[in-house]
């Protein structure tokens, strides 16, 4: 079976305070596949990517990553397979220089000093951000910041990369620059953002949350041309689908 | 909010220097921390009433500071706020050590002032050593020095989270401490009857960030044990470094240089 695969079977989740975030949640991923999490705020998209990286378990149900399940036993293997990128890089980014950072995770694999300096190398070569190595991370934009914390991902090597809100509070440069890069990665992505344009640039497929529930699961274009279902999951279409701002016409 | 964003300066001001690349910041963390154990306690071990003694050895922060070519005054800005620890311990000894130890043209020098300006000047080199340590190693390679030194490994983590925490501490107090000011622009400062809830916000938030950073770092593989990416070897260079300082101490701590410098010039004189 591919390490790359995510099985999510009748998923339920209750917070201690009684919410109930999400209810019989299912869907499989399969090596590869880019995948975009839509829905309105507190849909429950966070707290299913919580799932996928097992900060959080299931009251009821179960999700497997690749031949394992996720439960506190197999923590290590799945966050070797599993990478997130949290929505603010600044909680992602705390050591004192980038390249200590990028370092992180693969010194915590028990990776030789050799093998962890070429990761640290590698990661930061890919997207483009060897120069900042030595620098301190609070003194970056928010765009390089947003680049390093999917350095730091990478270095690890992982099979699925998992992305809450990637493109929140990018300038427009920099966001074309996060897409640019993220369509050129070959892993299995699971991306949950408000941003439709971006899920349309790099999602075939889509699921839609309202209110802990799946309410659609499809490709991308299909989903997005679904007035109704999106009135319903309070989205609206990408921009790039809307009419024309000045003359009103239909795309 | 100034305070605050000058604290938040000053522990990313100590990373930065920690950052650069000179002669000094290449010697191995466990040799500086060593030399600078010794320097500490050669520096305390002199007797309450010893001043001059302990002139030779403003050499080592003045070396290291010229070597790394660290900020002097920054540096000593940064012993402003250890200073009144020190004046407490020494401001009383004027009034309650009235001993004439020297009489300079009619003004007598008592042993309370003697050993108050003992105190101070301990103060001083001793605070530079440890800010001087920190500009040239940073928190980091510190830690990794006290664990190669088999500290236990707990007190180690706890050490640099907390440094962490402290950053999130001075990040999230600036944030709260700025939404209040501008909802309250006639107000000097924060209200006193605000103060409980203010600190209670602060505690959830830290705790709630803390929460998220711990997650990312669980995420990375972080089992509970800090690994650190400077892991180099002890050289031949960084054992000389801490053998030539540790000597210096020696001499400076068995024999009264400045006595004996004293005594040379007075000899030629005549």
């Amino acid at each position: 079976m591919s390490h790359h695969l995510v099985e999510v079977k009748d998923l339920e989740y209750v917070y201690p305070d009684g919410h109930r975030a999400l209810e019989g949640v299912s869907f499989r991923i399969t090596h590869g596949e880019a995948v975009g999490i839509v829905g309105a705020n507190g849909a429950g998209k966070s707290t299913l990517l919580l799932h996928l990286i097992g900060a959080l378990f299931p009251k009821v149900g179960s999700v497997r990553v690749g031949d394992l399940p996720v439960v506190k036993e197999t923590l290590p293997q799945i966050r070797r397979s599993v990478g997130m990128v949290f929505q603010d890089p600044d909680d992602q980014l705390f050591m004192p220089t980038v390249g200590e950072d990028v370092a992180f995770g693969p010194l915590n694999q028990g990776l030789p000093r050799l093998e962890v300096e070429q990761r640290v190398v590698q990661a930061l070569e890919t997207v483009g951000a060897l120069h900042l190595k030595d620098r301190p991370p609070y003194r970056l934009s928010g765009g390089e910041k947003r680049t390093i914390a999917i350095a730091t991902v990478l270095a690890m090597a992982p099979d699925i990369l998992v992305m809450d809100e990637p493109s929140a509070a990018l300038d427009p440069a920099s966001r074309r620059k996060l897409v640019t890069l993220l369509a050129g990665f070959k892993h299995t992505k699971i991306i949950a953002s408000h941003d439709l344009d971006l899920i349309l640039d790099l999602c075939e497929r889509t699921i839609v949350l309202s209110k802990g529930r799946i309410l659609a699961d499809g490709p991308t274009l299909e989903i997005f041309s679904d007035e109704d279902l999106l009135k319903w999951s309070n989205l609206e279409k990408p921009f790039r689908m809307q009419g024309c701002p000045v003359c009103g016409q239909k795309l | 909010m100034a305070d605050l964003a000058a604290a938040w300066y000053n522990l990313k001001f100590f990373d930065e220097l920690a950052g650069r690349n000179s002669v000094i910041h290449r010697i191995h963390p466990v040799s500086k921390l060593l030399t600078t154990l010794a320097y500490v306690v050669c520096v305390v071990s002199f007797g309450k009433y010893e001043v001059l003694p302990l002139l030779p050895l403003i050499l080592y922060p003045v070396v290291l500071i010229i070597l790394a070519d660290l900020p002097p005054g920054e540096l000593f800005k940064r012993l402003l706020p250890a200073a009144p620890f020190a004046l407490a311990v020494g401001i009383f000894n004027p009034v309650f050590d009235r001993t004439p130890l020297l009489d300079c043209g009619g003004f007598i020098l008592t042993g309370g002032w003697l050993s108050f300006a003992s105190i101070m000047f301990r103060f001083i080199l001793t605070v530079l050593a440890a800010l001087i340590l920190i500009a040239t190693s940073g928190i980091n390679e510190v830690g990794l020095a006290l664990l190669q030194l088999k500290l236990p490994r707990v007190f180690v983590t706890q050490l640099l989270l907390l440094y962490r925490y402290l950053n999130i501490l001075i990040e999230e107090t600036a944030r709260t401490v700025r939404a209040y000011t501008l909802r309250s622009p006639r107000e000097k400062g924060v209200r006193f009857q605000a103060w409980g809830s203010l600190a209670g916000q602060l505690l959830l938030r830290t705790m709630d960030r803390a929460g998220r950073i711990y997650q990312a770092m669980r995420c990375r593989g972080f089992n509970g044990e800090i690994r650190l990416y400077h892991n180099r070897p002890l050289r031949l260079a960084d054992c000389l470094y801490f053998g030539c300082w540790s000597l210096f101490f020696g001499i400076v701590r068995y024999f009264d240089l400045p006595g004996w410098l004293g005594r040379v010039l007075m000899g030629v004189g005549r």
